[in-house]
């Protein structure tokens, strides 16, 4: 907060004491607790103890009925993560997180820039359409590609049209790829246009005065100076991407388990609540690894 | 320089015909599935005649009908508590200097971070965790239903209310409060009378996202929901799993139509906002107000 130096300290009738300044500031750091209370004993409550309770569970072992027995305490959740299985649902997960995030910005960042670019009037327009399907059902649209993918859908009817094969893509990875970039799509949009959108053109311009072609003004002014939205864009796409359930489960069959609906599994199926907190444990370790990660080489190239 | 504004040219057709593939290929499916909702034929490709035949058969599908409107009561009194709840959050964290307040920044800011699947299974061991302790001490016997899938939706709204309030209330200017203050209102005076007018366009955007995520919920809502209580989307998931059908084309038709009702609502609330922010004669009117108060 910058406020501006206002005319100068108000007037006050008592002088002011290091004690009464001190009262004051005691009584504000009250009023400031007592409002942040509701949320602070909800988060509390609803947040942090769930967490807590989930790395509990992670030690804990499951009886032969499927209900968790909380003692007997041991690392057998977290020694099942290092098995083959496991590790291939990962590495899967890993690659097809990060391919998403490739091609979310493959094809946002001229997006973004065409739009960012354009009179402000058109401009707004544009950015509408851009929130329309950020802000649509992300079940429904993601439902719509099992729709356009089935063996019966447009896309095979148009390839049986045409005299070839009918095309079936619906389960199988490259499903699973499209309908994540479907969903993820105007995630990276979004922080890419913003900043782009504040970013000084008139830096452009000065690069471009001093003899830059438009490639290096661009590689040495316009990335650069993007590069928050490009990390922002790429956090928020490559994080639910990662933790994924709802697309591979209407999308993709059984060869293509990910880690999302791994861990459903694990406590939807399979009963065993130890490993599947195990798995979201590591699911999140893996995320602030990958987040720290692409924000330390993010502010390097700023 | 010729050379220069000819590939600057290319340069920008290269750039709309890309931007012009991505907004077919964010539209193309969405368009698809509603065209697709008005097909008579019950065999979802093969298209026949327009016709009204399946909205007709969702308004008379009890289960579609019970999980829309369990949708509808858990929305409200999630988005309600959550704003509130989200937008003192916000004011305490912008405005004032408190002990605790690093760590509840902190924690404010994970729910959102947080993958859906692990806040579903948080809180499936938390619901379970709990009513087992109620039942063993108390002999109360609590079950999953409508008010944990509430809770949930609370638990992770009320930090994305406080984010969108707080980039409201970081923009605005403090000493409007102490003018106010100044000009001897009371605390809640000057909340009530500056403040709340200044972020309220914050406020409503934050309620409408709470709203909207609570609408389109499925992974926690299905970790928490009892026998008998689900909301449409998790009703509706059930479906799509095992199938494609021209009623889930309806009712996905209907779940868009109230996104894009939504998104239209909250810019207008933010054209509002933005209309309003350009005046700066109005807050002397508001300072008049307080001082009459």
């Amino acid at each position: 907060m910058t406020a501006p130096p206002l005319a100068a300290e108000p007037e006050t009738t008592a002088p002011i004491t290091p004690e009464l300044e001190r009262a004051a500031i005691k009584a504000e750091s009250r009023r400031g607790f007592l409002i942040s209370l509701p949320a602070f004993i909800y988060l509390a409550l609803l947040f942090v103890v769930p967490l807590l309770l989930v790395f509990v569970y992670s030690f804990a072992t499951r009886d032969a009925t499927g209900l968790t027995v909380l003692d007997d305490w041991n690392l057998e959740s977290y020694k099942r993560l290092f098995t083959e299985i496991v590790l291939e649902i990962f590495v899967r997960s890993l690659l097809l997180a990060v391919v998403t995030t490739a091609i979310c910005l493959l094809f946002s960042y001229p997006f973004a820039y065409y739009i960012a670019t354009r009179s402000p009037g058109l401009r707004n327009i544009l950015l509408i359409f851009v929130m329309i399907p950020f802000w649509s059902n992300f079940l429904v649209r993601t439902y719509a590609w099992r729709v356009i993918l089935g063996s019966e859908g447009p896309i095979s009817q148009i390839s049986l049209a045409l005299g070839g094969e009918p095309i079936r893509l619906l389960f199988t990875n490259t499903a699973v790829l499209i309908g994540l970039v479907y969903g993820f799509l105007p995630f990276m949009v979004l922080p890419l246009y913003a900043a782009l959108e504040r970013m000084d053109w008139r830096l452009v311009e000065a690069a471009r005065d001093l003899y830059a072609d438009g490639w290096t003004s661009f590689r040495k002014v316009t990335l650069p100076l993007s590069m928050p939205g490009v990390v922002a864009g790429s956090i928020l796409v490559f994080i639910p991407s990662l933790g994924a359930y709802v697309t591979p489960a209407i999308l993709g069959g059984a060869k293509t388990t990910l880690l999302g609906d791994y861990i459903v599994s694990q406590f939807l199926a399979a009963r065993n609540w130890p490993f599947g907190s195990a798995l979201s444990f590591a699911v999140m370790f893996v995320m602030l690894l990958a987040t720290i990660f692409y924000f330390r080489a993010g502010a390097k190239t700023l | 320089m010729n050379e220069g504004t000819a590939t600057a040219r290319s340069t920008d057709r290269i750039l709309g015909v890309n931007s012009w593939l991505v907004f077919l290929f964010l539209y193309a499916p969405i368009v698809l599935l509603m065209a697709f909702s008005f097909n008579d034929n019950s065999n979802v490709s093969i298209w026949t005649e327009p016709s009204f035949r399946w909205y007709g058969a969702m308004f008379q599908d009890t289960n579609v009908m019970n999980a829309l409107r369990n949708s509808l009561i858990v929305a409200f009194f999630s988005t309600i508590v959550s704003t509130v709840i989200g937008t003192m959050l916000a004011i305490a964290l912008e405005r004032y200097r408190f002990r605790g307040r690093g760590a509840l920044d902190g924690i404010a800011y994970l729910p959102i971070i947080i993958p859906d699947v692990t806040m579903a299974v948080m809180l499936l061991i938390f619901f379970f965790q709990v009513f087992g302790i109620l039942d063993d001490l108390l002999g109360i016997q609590l079950r999953n239903g409508l008010g944990t899938i509430t809770l949930s939706h609370i638990a992770f709204s009320i930090s994305f209310v406080a984010v969108v309030v707080r980039a409201r209330l970081s923009q605005l200017d403090n000493s409007l409060e102490e003018a106010a203050a100044d000009l001897y209102a009371s605390r809640w005076q000057a909340f009530r009378r500056v403040t709340l007018p200044l972020i309220a366009p914050g406020v409503a955007g934050g309620a409408l996202l709470a709203l909207t995520l609570s609408l389109d919920d499925v992974v926690v809502t299905q970790f928490v929901s009892g026998a008998g209580a689900t909301t449409l989307p998790v009703y509706v998931f059930g479906l799509v799993r095992r199938g494609v059908t021209p009623l889930i084309n309806a009712v996905s038709t209907l779940m868009l139509v109230a996104s894009m009702v939504l998104v239209g609502i909250s810019l207008g609330l933010q054209r509002g906002a933005e209309a309003r922010g350009q005046k700066p004669a109005d807050p002397d009117a508001l300072l008049d107000d307080v001082a009459v108060d």
